[in-house]
C-alpha cells in the first residue's frame, strides 16, 4: 500500500525552491523571539533538527562570510544564548560535536544537567539504568526558571507525531510549564500573540511546517554540520522488537540478547537510552534525502522506544512541559 | 549530444511549484471532513506504516477507517471529538501542501476563522445524503452557506466545493443528484458574490475524484480535487505600488571602525526596497534614504513583498520594533476605525472595555466604542446587538490610544488585519479585519 516513493514522483521535493519559504518564515519567526521577549534561548540538543535551527538563526542575525557552495560562516553575535539539556546519557559523539560547534561560533552556552535534579532530589530514577527522557522536563523547567528565559526557541516539526500537528507556532506555558492543548490561543495570521505574564513562557518552533525530508533537504543546500553519527557508520546493536538498540554503557544485551555490528544512521539523536539507529549505507546528505524518500516508516516510530509505549505518549509528556 | 539552447519559456506550473499551498477543509460532524483528508494523505503516500500499523490495531481486524488518521490527542479520542485546528502535510508530485483541518462543529467559528486566516483556498464539504436532491430550488444546509460565507468574510482567495458521498446515490441517478447540487451551489455563490473555483463530485470513502478520477462517474469531465488545488494560485503579494514594511526587529551591527549602525528588519507588506529609496519612517514622520538592503545574512540589491528586508538607512532616526516603514506620504494613520470582529472568545466583548490590539508588530491599547450589528453567518444580514459572544461576527468601531497606519482588509491583508487580547487573561479574544478608517 505504501510503495516507496521515486524521485520524479516527488519532483517539487527535489525543487528547493519550496525550502526558500520556509526559510523565510523560519527565519520570521526567529527575528519575532528576538524582538518581542526579553530573555529568550535556543534550545541545541546537537540534534538535525537544533542545527537546522541554529543555522537559520544564523542567517536572521548574522552576516554571512563565506561564499556559495562553501560551509556557511558568518560575522557577528545571536542575541540569545542556545540551552542544553544534558541528560548525562549522551553519545559521546554528540557531545564532541556540541562542543566544537560551539567553540567555532562563540556563542554563550547554558547547560542545564540532569545529575544536578538527581541531587537536588528533584528527579527521582527508579533505578540507575532507567530512560532519562521523561525526566528531562524536570531540568528543562528548572533551568528556564534558573535563566527566567521568557522563550525557549526549539525545532520540533507538526509532521513528527499527532499532538505537535495541533501544537501552535508561539505555545504558551503556564506557570508549572505545562501545555494546555484546549486553552491554546487562536493563532491568526503571523499576529503572534506573545503576551505572557510573570513566570509564564512561551517555546517557539520556527521549523513548525517542515517535514522531515525538508530538514534532509535543507541540510544538503546548506551544507549544515551534523554529529557524525547522523551518517553511516558501523555499531555494535541488539535486535529488540523490531528496533535496533545501540550498545552502550546505560543499555548493555538482555538475557538471551546477542551483540552484532550493523551498518546504521541515526534519524533522530537523543538521550541514549531511548535512540535507536536504523540500518542504512547511506554516507552523504544526498544518499539520505534518497532514502528519506524510500522511507515507509516515520521518524519517531522507527527510532524512539519512549514514542512506541502509546498512541498519546507524546501529548501526555507535552502536558507536563516536555520540549 | 545537445547544444545550449535559450532558457527554457517561462512555465506557469513550474511556478507554483515552490510555494506550499495551505488550505482549509470545512465541513459538519459526519459530512465525511476527515475521511477526504485521510484519504488525500493515504493516497499522496503521507501516511507512513507505523502510523497505519497503529489503526490496524485499533480496526483489530476491520477495515482500516481513513478518518482515524487525523485525530490527534488524547483527550479528545476520550470524547470523540476534534478540539482544535490541526496541521497536516503531503505532497504531489506539482505541489507541497499544508491542510488547516478545522473541526466544524460547536465553535465552528473560532476554529474556522483560526484556519482561514493565511489561508490560500477553502475546500467546502457538502454531504449530498443530507440534502433533498429532488425538491426545486434544493436547500443547502445552513453550515455550507456558513462555511463558504466566512471563508468570503476572511477573503480565502479561493473556495472549492467537494460534494461528497455521491457513492450512496444508486449510479444511474448520481448525475442528476450531483447537477442538482452544483445548480444549487452555484445560484448561491453568485448571490454571496463569489465564484468557486470547481465543484467536484466525490467519494471519500472510495476515493472517487479525491486522487484519482472516478471510473464510475464517468459524466464527470472536469478536474479531481487534487488536480482541482494542484493548479490554485497561491495567495498573491503586491509588488507593485508603495512600500509598507512593519519594522520586526532592529540589530546594531558594530562595524569595523567602531561606528553603530542600525538594521531595520521586517516582513514587505507590499510594494520592493532597494538602495537608494527614500522612505518615511511612522510614527515619527522622519524621512531618509535607503543605503543597503540585507536579505537572509546577504546584501542583496531588491527586496519584494514577502520578503523580511533588512533595511540600513543613511541616517540616524528614531525607531523601534512596531514602526513602520513606508514610501513618503503613501499611509495616513488614524485613531479611529470600523472593522469587522470575530469574536473567539468565552468572554463576551464589551462596549466601552479596553483591550490590548496587536496591529502589524506594534501592540496598543484601543476601547470598542460601538458594536454597529451583529452578522448573521448564515446570511450576513445585519442585526441589533449590545454585545458579542464567542463565535460570533459583527461589525465594530474602535479607538486606539495611538495612531496606527491602518488600511482596509480587502485591499491589504497586513495592514488591516489585527488581533484583540484580552488584558486580564492575555487570551486572544477576537480577529478584527478593517473595513474603513475613521
Amino acid at each position: 500500500m505504501n510503495a516507496p516513493m521515486t524521485m520524479t514522483q516527488l519532483l517539487p521535493e527535489l525543487d528547493h525552491r519550496h525550502l526558500d519559504a520556509l526559510e523565510e518564515e523560519a527565519i520570521f519567526i526567529l527575528r519575532e523571539v528576538a524582538g518581542a521577549f526579553e530573555r529568550p534561548g535556543l534550545l541545541f540538543s546537537s540534534g538535525k533538527d537544533s542545527c537546522v535551527v541554529l543555522h537559520l538563526a544564523e542567517k536572521a542575525f548574522k552576516m554571512r562570510t563565506s561564499g556559495p557552495g562553501e560551509r556557511p560562516r558568518f560575522d557577528g553575535r545571536l542575541p540569545f544564548p542556545l540551552v542544553h539539556v544534558d541528560t548525562g546519557h549522551n553519545f559521546p559523539e554528540v557531545m564532541t560535536f556540541r562542543d566544537q560547534r560551539i567553540a567555532e561560533l562563540g556563542e554563550r552556552l547554558v547547560v542545564g544537567h540532569l545529575e544536578d535534579s538527581i541531587r537536588r532530589g528533584t528527579v527521582r530514577l527508579a533505578h540507575p539504568l532507567e530512560s532519562r527522557n521523561n525526566h528531562q522536563t524536570v531540568t528543562l523547567l528548572e533551568t528556564i526558571e534558573e535563566h527566567r528565559f521568557d522563550c525557549l526557541i526549539g525545532g520540533a516539526r507538526r509532521d513528527e507525531e499527532k499532538a505537535r500537528a495541533k501544537e501552535r507556532i508561539f505555545s504558551h506555558r503556564d506557570g508549572f510549564g505545562q501545555w494546555l492543548p484546549k486553552e491554546q490561543r487562536p493563532e491568526l495570521w503571523t499576529l503572534f500573540n506573545t503576551r505572557i505574564k510573570p513566570g509564564e513562557h512561551m517555546r517557539a518552533f520556527p521549523i513548525s511546517n517542515w517535514t522531515e525530508l525538508d530538514v534532509w533537504l535543507y541540510i544538503a543546500r546548506e551544507r549544515i554540520p551534523l554529529p557524525d553519527i547522523y551518517y553511516s557508520h558501523d555499531r555494535q546493536v541488539m535486535r529488540r522488537r523490531g528496533l535496533l538498540v545501540p550498545l552502550t554503557d546505560v543499555t548493555p544485551p538482555q538475557a538471551g540478547e546477542t551483540v552484532e555490528t550493523a551498518r546504521v544512521r541515526f534519524r533522530t539523536v537523543g538521550d541514549m537510552t531511548c535512540t535507536c539507529p536504523v540500518e542504512s549505507d547511506a554516507t552523504t546528505t544526498t544518499d539520505i534525502v534518497a532514502e528519506t524518500l524510500q522511507v515507509t516508516v516515520s521518524e519517531r516510530g522507527a527510532t524512539r522506544m519512549d514514542d512506541r509505549t502509546s498512541d498519546a505518549s507524546m501529548e501526555r509528556r507535552k502536558k507536563e512541559g516536555y520540549f | 549530444m545537445t547544444t545550449p539552447t535559450s532558457p527554457a519559456p517561462h512555465d506557469a506550473q513550474e511556478e507554483l511549484a515552490h510555494k506550499a499551498l495551505r488550505f482549509l477543509t470545512a465541513g459538519s460532524v459526519d459530512d465525511g471532513k476527515s475521511t477526504l483528508i485521510g484519504r488525500l494523505l493515504f493516497d499522496s503516500r503521507a501516511i507512513l506504516a507505523d502510523q497505519l500499523d497503529a489503526l490496524e490495531k485499533r480496526a483489530a481486524g476491520a477495515p482500516v477507517d481513513l478518518s482515524l488518521l487525523t485525530d490527534g490527542l488524547e483527550a479528545e479520542r476520550e470524547q470523540g471529538i476534534t478540539i482544535d485546528v490541526a496541521y497536516r502535510y503531503f505532497a504531489t508530485k506539482r505541489r507541497k501542501f499544508i491542510i488547516a483541518d478545522a473541526p466544524g462543529h460547536e465553535q465552528y467559528t473560532r476554529n474556522m476563522v483560526t484556519a482561514a486566516a493565511g489561508s490560500d483556498a477553502a475546500v467546502v464539504l457538502v454531504d449530498i445524503t443530507k440534502l433533498d436532491v429532488a425538491s426545486e430550488p434544493l436547500a443547502l444546509l445552513p453550515q455550507t452557506r456558513r462555511h463558504s460565507l466566512l471563508a468570503q468574510l476572511l477573503r480565502v482567495p479561493s473556495l472549492v466545493f467537494a460534494v461528497n458521498k455521491l457513492d450512496a446515490i444508486p449510479a444511474p441517478q448520481a448525475q442528476a443528484a450531483f447537477e442538482a447540487v452544483q445548480r444549487a451551489l452555484l445560484a448561491f455563490a453568485q448571490q454571496a458574490g463569489f465564484t468557486p473555483r470547481g465543484v467536484v463530485p466525490v467519494s471519500a470513502l472510495r476515493g472517487d475524484n479525491v486522487a484519482t478520477p472516478s471510473a464510475t462517474w464517468d459524466w464527470y469531465t472536469g478536474p479531481t480535487l487534487l488536480q482541482l488545488l494542484e493548479s490554485l494560485p497561491v495567495s498573491d503579494e503586491r509588488h507593485d505600488g508603495s512600500l509598507l514594511v512593519p519594522v520586526q526587529y532592529v540589530s546594531r551591527d558594530t562595524e569595523g571602525t567602531g561606528h553603530q549602525s542600525r538594521t531595520l528588519w521586517g516582513r514587505i507588506a507590499h510594494g520592493g526596497v532597494q538602495a537608494g529609496d527614500t522612505v518615511q519612517l511612522f510614527p515619527s514622520g522622519q524621512t531618509a534614504i535607503v543605503a543597503e538592503v540585507r536579505h537572509a545574512g546577504s546584501r542583496v540589491d531588491r527586496c519584494e513583498a514577502g520578503q523580511s528586508a533588512g533595511i540600513v538607512l543613511d541616517r540616524q532616526v528614531d525607531v523601534s520594533r512596531g514602526d513602520w516603514i513606508a514610501t513618503p506620504g503613501g499611509t495616513k494613520p488614524v485613531q479611529e476605525f470600523s472593522a469587522t470582529l470575530a469574536w473567539l472568545d468565552t468572554e463576551p466583548a464589551i462596549v466601552g472595555r479596553k483591550y490590548w490590539v496587536r496591529h502589524g508588530n506594534r501592540w496598543v491599547q484601543a476601547r470598542l466604542t460601538a458594536i454597529e450589528h451583529r452578522l448573521d453567518i448564515h446570511t450576513l444580514a445585519q442585526g441589533e446587538a449590545s454585545e458579542l459572544a464567542v463565535n460570533e461576527i459583527g461589525n465594530v468601531r474602535l479607538q486606539t490610544q495611538t495612531a496606527l497606519p491602518v488600511e482596509p482588509y480587502a485591499t491589504n491583508r497586513v495592514g488591516g488585519a489585527m488581533i484583540i487580547v484580552d488584558p486580564s487573561t492575555n487570551r486572544t479574544s477576537g480577529a478584527l479585519l478593517v473595513r474603513e478608517a475613521a
